[in-house]
């Protein structure tokens, strides 16, 4: 049986409480919000912080408001943000992608700011504490931590993918940030010294370990989205295993506008789990000011693909994996298009 | 680190109950308050067996912390039947072969409680969706689906206290597999 190693644990009154644990906490304070991504990594010791600061339940984070565009608080539950209305109607990439988030009971508990601050992953990492002690665990969650996620390679750990790599490999597996990221929202920070708020991009770093630029005492409050335009399509396609439960092992958002006799005014296309980082396709602007035709299309799916450098961390085998990112980029713009296409 | 201390509603019973802080809602349901209907299966959030309602809806036990529970309202599978009257869904379960190792069935239960009590005529493919945490290795789901749909079709013209009240007695007179030779 995995228990629970010992901890504080604090109810936050307010996100302005909440902040202030956080950086009195420092390294050793965690938010908790849904706990699914949290607590099986407190069972399985990849993380044992002295200080749990319990913000789940603050109403100010759970809500909605309409009006230049729609901001989404960060602990609103994702089965609420599949499922609101207004999402679905104006942002339906978003909608899709928190309704493909594991199982519908981890959608009841699953927060939208949890899932954009997803522990990055990796078959070596998110493994029992006995197996990693097994292999002497890995540059994510060396030895001398205890097994226990660092931000920093210390020097000691290997990673097991690229045995020689400086860097950790673990994989982004978040579902909502690329599908938010194409749809160009920004993220406010929270923090004692105030709030911040940036392009939901800029949160994230290529690097396994150190996978979001936000500082240890800051905390996601909210995401903003822009004004739902009619003239704006979005979706969002996820590969993986079975169609429930399983983390995403390739995953392409995308978001077109589109003009005059359909050509195209902006693009962006996202791909999630080919990298330590959601990956903001930057060929996503050779699409502008023509109409998707099969052959753009085509172009821009191999160009985007090429982005795609799957590693042998997560499920099925890499060649195919990197098929799969063109034959998926491809489906996603047709189906922005206009073709009646089945979403897998 | 001090015992948590916490009242929470358990299956409309006001409970005040002492454990251990590190505990998830699954151990001290079945630890502290002895409900243990509720199963233990992988404990990380992968098979759904542990899934029990708060504030109505399915969520997983094995991943709530006890003491982000007070307060709660919460249901399990003890909380079904009234009295000696199974709840319709229990009943089907046992007409249709749903349950056979009967590990997962609680989780199943709950859930698919939580789905009728929101769409009452759901169709094939919205029980499958509703249902698509939790796994069942012997049934191949088949039977399950189809208990929920006679639950369904019997539930709003079938009270739980006018219902069929379960007798071990029952257990032995049911047909079996084989029986019919």
């Amino acid at each position: 049986m995995m228990r629970v190693p010992a901890f504080q644990y604090y109810r936050a009154p307010s996100v302005r409480d909440a902040v202030a644990a956080l950086r009195d906490g420092g390294a050793e304070a965690m938010l908790l919000a849904g706990g699914t991504d949290v607590v099986p990594n407190l069972k399985r010791r990849q993380q044992n912080p002295a200080l749990l600061i319990g913000i789940g339940h603050l109403p100010e984070l759970r809500q909605t408001t309409n009006g230049a565009g729609l901001t989404l608080g960060a602990c609103l539950r994702l089965a609420d943000v599949a499922d609101d209305p207004r999402v679905r109607a104006h942002y339906p990439g978003l909608a899709i992608a928190a309704g493909k988030v594991a199982t519908p009971q981890l959608r009841n508990m699953g927060t939208l700011g949890g899932n954009l601050c997803l522990d990055t992953r990796c078959n070596y990492y998110n493994q029992s504490y006995e197996w990693r002690q097994a292999i002497d665990f890995c540059m994510k969650a060396p030895a001398s931590t205890g097994g226990q996620a660092c931000t920093s390679p210390d020097g000691t750990g290997i990673c097991w993918v690229a045995t020689s790599s400086p860097r950790c490999w673990a994989v982004s597996s978040t579902d909502t940030a690329p599908a938010l990221i194409a749809l160009g929202a920004r993220v406010t920070l929270a923090s004692a010294d105030g709030r911040r708020t940036i392009p939901l991009e800029d949160l994230y770093a290529n690097d396994g370990m150190a996978y979001l630029t936000k500082r240890r005492d800051e905390m996601v409050t909210a995401v903003h989205l822009e004004p739902g335009d009619r003239s704006w399509r979005s979706t969002y396609r996820k590969l993986r295993r079975r169609g429930s439960f399983d983390f995403p092992v390739l995953s392409v958002a995308a978001a077109v506008r589109f003009g005059k006799e359909s050509a195209v005014e902006e693009a962006r296309i996202v791909l999630g789990a080919v990298a330590s980082w959601p990956v903001l396709v930057p060929e996503s602007a050779s699409l502008v000011g023509k109409p998707l035709t099969d052959d753009a299309i085509e172009a821009f799916a191999e160009q985007a693909s090429q982005l795609a450098k799957p590693l042998d961390n997560t499920d099925f085998a890499l060649g195919w994996r990197k098929k799969m990112a063109r034959a998926y980029v491809s489906g996603a713009l047709k189906e922005l298009r206009g073709d009646a296409v089945r979403r897998p | 680190m001090r015992p948590a201390h916490n009242r929470l509603t358990v299956n409309g019973e006001l409970r005040e109950v002492l454990f251990d802080a590190t505990k998830t809602l699954l151990e001290v349901l079945r630890e502290d308050l002895r409900l243990t209907g509720t199963k233990h299966g992988c404990e990380l959030g992968e098979c759904g067996t542990c899934a029990v309602l708060m504030e109505g809806r399915p969520v997983l036990s094995c991943l709530v912390l006890g003491v982000e529970c007070d307060g709660a309202d919460v249901t399990t599978v003890e909380g079904l039947a009234e009295g000696p009257a199974l709840h319709p869904l229990q009943e089907a379960f046992a007409d249709r072969g749903a349950a056979q190792c009967g590990y997962c069935t609680p989780g199943i239960l709950l859930t698919a409680k939580a789905l009728l009590d929101r769409n009452p005529h759901p169709t094939r493919g919205e029980i499958a969706e509703a249902l698509s945490g939790n796994l069942c290795r012997c049934t191949g789901y088949l039977q399950i689906f189809e208990a929920v749909e006679e639950a369904a079709r019997t539930e709003r013209t079938d009270p739980p206290t006018q219902g069929r009240t379960y007798r071990p007695a029952d257990a032995q007179a049911r047909p079996r597999a084989g029986d019919a030779r």
